[in-house]
């Protein structure tokens, strides 16, 4: 039964990526859809990663746009400084390798004491990761030029960089002039795996293990499992899957700035509300809900402002639909009463 | 952590959120209203038959920075109104439609996609730098014609189909410090900028690169960002401490207002002098505009100047839109009629390809010689930048007075 839930996913996924090529390919589809595929898909890619921290670790972290932020720089500054001396798709398959890296790396050092408090103080201080993340790429100016790398906190004439040099992070001003690689397909993929990644985690051993430890700290630790390497293990995974999807970002838009709107608090949150609402602990779920949630706002853009209402009246009724017990339950009646009808 | 638990912390988180979001829009909401209306009128009313041109505009017109974009799409509105209205262009009339980015660079291009699909063929925009470099990568590879008002960063006119209105960043650093030097103004000078900031710290660079040499000296460089622009008092301290007799903001103005507030507490007058960005300082609410009494600024318009063009545009706006337009406004009503200049010189016609116009029109950009709100003679270089005088203003009594 499990198995064949998860058959499932992969089909939606292939089958809406099949639909979308086939509109594509035929031209019926719009450059305005055609431009939100990529995003649609990578918000998909981290309310997946999120899902799988919320849902299956049971930790909530509403810092995951930081992870998001560190792969999308760390990748950009190495398709930068590449973009002339490597071909296309290894410099772009590198910088994901680099990417998933850094995050993950950054998710292991976070992971070291954040993992060791709990609920609302583990929300806390991945909130304030998230902002210390945007604050200092935005102090940060690094350039290069034949003499090796120049770095400065101040300002870019600290640098003192030769006049051909290349600026390459500008503080605010960000990286610049990323090569556009990402696309629709790389974006499925990068999914696909993240799906594959996820669902047979949750399968697996090391998955019920990491569920035992969220439904039940202390049995778990009695039974030996050893909780901390297992909510390491999840979280580590989670933030990498966050830094793929932040590779996908700073691939896709050639203006990359660490600033609230892209890597905020306001964006964390936006995923999360992907997360709650698609069903935390449903990964099919948060993949929908990222995907209706990303296009809604914009395939409304003919109402003009009236979207935002639209947008948020939605949020509600889905919130309710999916959460409150009354709904459920009637649900249920309604589900019931139609299988016997 | 029971699933119960995070729940609730999630939607208390959401809710806070929108709480955030409602703050922030406050400001934006009023001005929306009144211009959507017109907009329904102003589209019904320009749909004639026969080939017409249709130029875009984009910029935030919901969230922070609402009243930047506004003030651009309806400026551009309010000209291209103007030239239906007097027989259109090269006898053609002009379709004009907005797209909102939201302040996010991920968002103008989908904007942009947007208007590409109802038939854009010139683009006013972006309204903000960010969102303008992200588009200008699209309009290269459609070869669309792109025109930013007020997109000031360097890199948004890298590409040869770009165009812009306003002064970049660079070239305000550079003229703010030649005349703070040429007119003696100041001996020490201290600086207050938004380093998560681009056009903030991209001016910043500048007037620092330019100052060497000059006849002052940069006694103090203070950056704050948009996460703790409430509390300036150490910023404004360290200039008094080392003796700034001039402070240069090269900030917005919302900011600075609180700066001028807090300076008066401390009992700490220098002079202040400001960019662009500044312009609006006396419409904030609740600031006591007699603490701006003094204040410079290096700004290509001013609201009360007294040139006929001026008087017209600002009365029709006022009109229409209720309020009293600022430098964004008029650098999006010359872009239209740049456009147009542009159009006229070459007979461009709107059958042509996106291609075509963008070809021809970029020809005329080098060779016109446009006379505008912003600047009574603007020339523009092959690279994109306009060649005009930047104008000094002092705020005297309320209001802006020209400088020299």
């Amino acid at each position: 039964m499990k198995k064949h839930d998860n058959l499932i996913t992969y089909a939606v996924v292939i089958a809406a990526y099949a639909v979308f090529q086939i509109l594509a390919a035929t031209g019926n589809l719009s450059s305005h859809m055609k431009g939100l595929l990529v995003p649609m898909t990578y918000y998909a890619v981290i309310a997946v990663a999120l899902n799988l921290c919320v849902g299956i670790l049971g930790e909530l972290s509403i810092g995951h746009c930081g992870f998001m932020c560190i792969g999308a720089f760390t990748s950009a500054f190495f398709s930068k400084l590449t973009e002339e001396s490597l071909p296309g798709p290894l410099r772009f398959f590198l910088a994901f390798v680099i990417g998933i890296a850094f995050a993950a790396l950054f998710g292991f050092l976070i992971g070291i004491p954040v993992l060791r408090l709990k609920g609302d103080y583990l929300a806390i201080v991945t909130l304030a990761f998230g902002e210390i993340i945007k604050n200092v790429i935005n102090a940060f100016y690094i350039g290069v030029d034949s003499k090796g790398f120049h770095f400065s906190l101040k300002n870019s004439m600290e640098l003192g960089m030769e006049k051909e040099g290349n600026l390459i992070v500008n503080g605010a001003m960000g990286i610049t002039g990323t090569p556009h690689d990402s696309n629709f397909t790389v974006a499925i993929v990068v999914l696909l795996i993240s799906l594959f990644v996820v669902l047979n985690l949750v399968k697996s051993r090391d998955g019920r293990a990491i569920m035992a430890v969220r439904d039940n700290n202390i049995a778990a630790e009695a039974t030996g499992i050893n909780v901390t390497r297992y909510k390491m293990m999840a979280f580590v995974i989670s933030a990498a899957i966050a830094g793929a999807a932040g590779v996908l970002f700073s691939h896709n838009i050639t203006t990359l700035t660490a600033s609230s709107q892209y890597f905020g608090f306001n964006a964390s949150i936006m995923i999360l509300v992907y997360v709650v609402l698609g069903g935390i602990g449903n990964i099919r779920g948060s993949v929908i809900a990222a995907c209706v949630l990303y296009l809604l706002p914009e395939l409304l853009r003919g109402l003009n402002t009236y979207r935002m209402l639209i947008y948020s009246i939605v949020l509600i009724v889905m919130m309710i639909v999916n959460w409150s017990p009354k709904v459920i339950e009637w649900r249920k009646r309604v589900t019931s009463s139609l299988r016997r009808a | 952590m029971k699933k119960s638990e995070i729940l609730t912390t999630a939607v208390a988180s959401v809710m806070s959120l929108a709480m955030l979001v409602g703050c922030g829009e406050g400001a934006a909401t009023t001005t929306e209203t009144s211009s959507d209306a017109t907009a329904a009128t102003a589209t019904e009313a320009s749909a004639p038959a026969g080939p017409t041109f249709k130029i875009g505009a984009i910029g935030p017109l919901t969230g922070g920075a609402a009243a930047y974009g506004n003030a651009v799409c309806n400026a551009a509105e309010l000209a291209v109104a103007e030239i239906n209205a007097n027989g259109g262009i090269n006898g053609y009339q002009v379709e004009y439609s907005k797209e909102d980015d939201e302040l996010n660079a991920e968002k103008s291009v989908n904007a942009y996609n947007t208007l590409k699909d109802w038939g854009m063929q010139l683009l006013v925009g972006s309204t903000t730098s960010a969102c303008s470099i992200a588009v200008s990568e699209y309009t290269k590879a459609d070869n669309m014609f792109q025109l930013t008002p007020s997109g000031s960063a360097e890199d948004c006119v890298k590409y040869d189909n770009a165009f812009r209105v306003c002064f970049s960043d660079p070239n305000q650093g550079i003229a703010s410090a030649q005349y703070i030097s040429d007119h003696n103004l100041a001996t020490k000078v201290g600086i207050i900028y938004d380093s998560s900031d681009v056009y903030s710290s991209g001016i910043y660079q500048k007037f620092t690169e330019e100052a060497d040499g000059k006849n002052f000296e940069i006694v103090s460089a203070e950056a704050f960002t948009q996460d703790n622009n409430t509390d300036f008092s150490v910023q404004l301290q360290k200039a008094k401490d080392a003796g700034a007799d001039l402070v240069f903001l090269p900030i917005y103005y919302k900011d600075a207002s609180l700066i001028l507030t807090q300076a008066n507490t401390m009992g700490y007058k220098p002079t202040f002098f400001g960019v662009d960005g500044l312009d609006g300082i006396l419409t904030v609410d609740n600031f006591d505009t007699a603490l701006a009494e003094g204040v410079m600024l290096l700004t290509p318009f001013a609201a009360d100047a007294t040139d006929d063009l001026t008087v017209k545009f600002v009365s029709q706006y006022k009109e229409k839109y209720g309020e009293v337009p600022n430098q964004f406004a008029a650098d999006a009503y010359d872009a239209v009629y740049i456009i147009k200049q542009a159009i006229e010189a070459k007979n461009v016609t709107p059958d042509m390809s996106v291609s075509d116009i963008c070809e021809a029109v970029k020809g005329a950009m080098t060779e016109i010689e446009a006379a505008g709100l912003t600047s009574a003679k603007m020339t523009w270089d092959a690279n994109g930048e306009p060649n005009k005088e930047p104008k000094a203003v002092v705020i005297k009594d309320g209001a802006y007075v020209s400088a020299q």
